[in-house]
């Protein structure tokens, strides 16, 4: 890959100059995207600083529907954390919101820990009649859109009594083939030859699961830990169709509910709600990406 | 060998069951629905198909869906296939990788109202576009609303790529490390120009690559819904009116036997898009093999 530049400049100066124009171009149109990725995150956390009375000025065009264009500072000139401690202290629905959030993922992330990882380790080590068959069919289900299977959701959760309660929303997705997936792409970099040795030391299968396989295998179920946390964080389909009761809701549906009167207050909410994703998307972007390699090995 | 099986049974099985209760069997039921009558339960032959066919919103929705996908992917497929060349030109910087994956990262409820403040009449596009129209002198002010007219589903295009890039552009770059540096320089070697490394190696060594990629796009392409629903909805403007859309509505209005109509027309066409971009590829790997061997 090195080579591409190799060719262009062959030591002369002239040569130089091209190269170093060409990694600056790149440079420059690499950032313009950067710059688009940036904006609305600057845009969102100044609006989480921002005094009430002074966004209310910035907003007025949105809400009056007049003349004049929306304007916006990104360090605000009266910056406060105002809306932070009416959200923390004087808004306990926010704190049942998170919370809600934070079980929801939680027990969808534990409950795919013993369902998918077992089975991944399954398809990884073990051969059976029909595995293969078995395998296509769990890739197909991992493809299909929620709003397909929706139905089917709603008629079993209906039998089982269990609409409009959480475990609505964390069984159907504790049963995801996803995590299987990228728990398989890290269970098939370990050599067979280092299990069939233990075999040979007289170690039972389930002792090799959890002494080789667990600690060899991390990267692919880490990497779906913080691929699911990113994912279910930000679910929106399944606990709009299945909870009726807001109490209930996790907070990805009550920021949208806050009003444009309220604007100080939703940004500040979201800031919020974003701490949490980013926090794992720090600690785990590498288990991020090895999970997004993991997912394009063999869809 | 028999041992083996037992135990891929034993560590399988558990997630196999869950499977089995909240997906396979229910989705047999919906089956069987989509012949039956809603409130009656009686055997209606093929009566909802014909009904949701002729279904306007069902038809628009099939369209809208189609057009925003075939627009979509080879966008994102296209700009994450450029970005990942020029970051892998750099020597890819892993906190330039950072800055495009983190929107994956940002719950979309929490970056809706920034896309508000963006694209309503008044927000920060036209303001953009008014002063750079003035600064030029080419046009004059513009007043364009594009949440609730034929733009939004632009809006859509956009917010997607916005959302996905990242994604895609890691898959790339770990295809194009995937290649084997020899084969490069043995190419370079042999006299091959930067073009024709790029069109005889580089591309037909990323046809994996690209399979996977389009695949999951696709698949991603589907949770737009939050973003158009969030903006605009559950009864936006008829471009970016989806099949999403269409569930949710019939869902919520309980037209469950239209519902199961659809729902296995769209699960059987999926199954047959997927099913022929596998066995493409794998016949693709079979040729690949079969080349060698002759060589």
């Amino acid at each position: 890959m090195n080579g591409m530049k190799k060719t262009t400049g062959k030591n002369n100066k002239a040569g130089k100059g091209i190269k170093i124009f060409k990694k600056a171009l790149a440079v420059l149109s690499l950032s313009l995207p950067a710059l688009l990725v940036a904006l609305p995150i600057a845009l969102l956390l100044s609006g989480a600083l921002m005094d009430a009375l002074e966004m209310k000025e910035y907003l007025n065009p949105v809400f009056m529907n007049g003349e004049g264009f929306i304007s916006w500072k990104l360090i605000p000139d009266y910056p406060s954390f105002e809306n932070y401690g009416k959200l923390l202290f004087a808004t306990p629905q926010f704190f049942i919101l998170f919370w809600n959030s934070m079980k929801l993922v939680c027990c969808i992330l534990a409950g795919q820990l013993l369902a998918a990882v077992p089975a991944a380790w399954g398809f990884a080590v073990y051969q059976a009649r029909g595995s293969r068959i078995l395998f296509s069919l769990y890739v197909v289900l991992m493809l299909l859109p929620f709003q397909v299977t929706m139905l089917s959701s709603y008629l079993v959760l209906n039998r089982l009594d269990l609409l409009n309660t959480h475990q609505a929303i964390i069984l159907p997705a504790v049963f995801s083939t996803f995590p299987v997936f990228l728990s398989y792409g890290g269970f098939r970099g370990i050599p067979p030859q280092m299990l069939e040795a233990a075999r040979v030391d007289g170690a039972g299968e389930l002792t090799i699961f959890i002494r080789i396989g667990l600690p060899l295998g991390k990267s692919g179920l880490l990497s779906a830990m913080v691929l699911g946390f990113l994912e279910y964080w930000n679910m929106m389909e399944q606990p709009m169709a299945f909870l009726e009761e807001k109490s209930l809701w996790p907070l990805s549906l009550y920021l949208p509910e806050i009003t444009w009167g309220q604007a100080g207050f939703a940004f500040c909410a979201s800031a919020i709600t974003l701490v949490p994703a980013v926090f794992v998307f720090l600690m785990g972007q590498d288990y991020l990406e090895q999970g997004i390699i993991y997912s394009g090995l063999k869809a | 060998m028999r041992k083996k099986r037992k135990f891929f049974y034993l560590f399988v099985s558990p997630g196999f069951l869950g499977i089995l209760v909240f997906v396979l069997l229910p989705f047999g039921d919906v089956v069987r629905r989509s012949f039956t009558g809603a409130v009656t339960g009686k055997f209606t032959g093929v009566k909802n198909y014909g009904i949701i066919f002729t279904n306007q919103a069902f038809l628009l929705a099939v369209k809208n869906t189609m057009g925003f996908t075939l627009v979509c992917i080879p966008l994102l497929v296209l700009t994450g296939f450029v970005t990942a060349l020029l970051l892998n030109g750099l020597g890819s910087r892993g906190w330039m990788k950072a800055v495009y994956l983190f929107p994956l990262a940002m719950p979309t409820a929490t970056i809706v109202m920034v896309w508000k403040m963006v694209f309503y009449r008044q927000g920060f596009l036209n303001l953009f576009l008014t002063g750079l129209g003035t600064w030029t002198g080419i046009w004059g002010e513009v007043r364009r609303d594009y949440l609730g007219t034929p733009a939004a589903f632009w809006v859509l295009v956009g917010s997607y790529v916005w959302k996905n890039l990242g994604y895609t552009v890691i898959l790339w770059l770990a295809g194009i490390k995937a290649i084997p540096a020899a084969l490069l320089e043995a190419a370079r070697v042999d006299g091959a120009g930067k073009w024709q490394r790029m069109w005889y190696i580089i591309l037909p060594n990323l046809k994996g690559s690209l399979y996977t990629i389009v695949i999951l796009s696709f698949l991603n392409s589907f949770k737009i819904y939050r973003e158009a629903y969030l903006t605009a909805g559950a009864y936006p403007d008829k471009s970016i009116y989806l099949l999403q859309h269409l569930f949710n509505n019939w869902f919520v209005n309980l037209e469950l036997d239209k519902m199961a109509a659809a729902a296995v027309c769209t699960g059987g066409f999926l199954m047959i898009v997927i099913l022929i971009l596998q066995r493409l590829w794998d016949g693709n790997e079979w040729d690949e093999k079969n080349n060698r061997k002759k060589q």
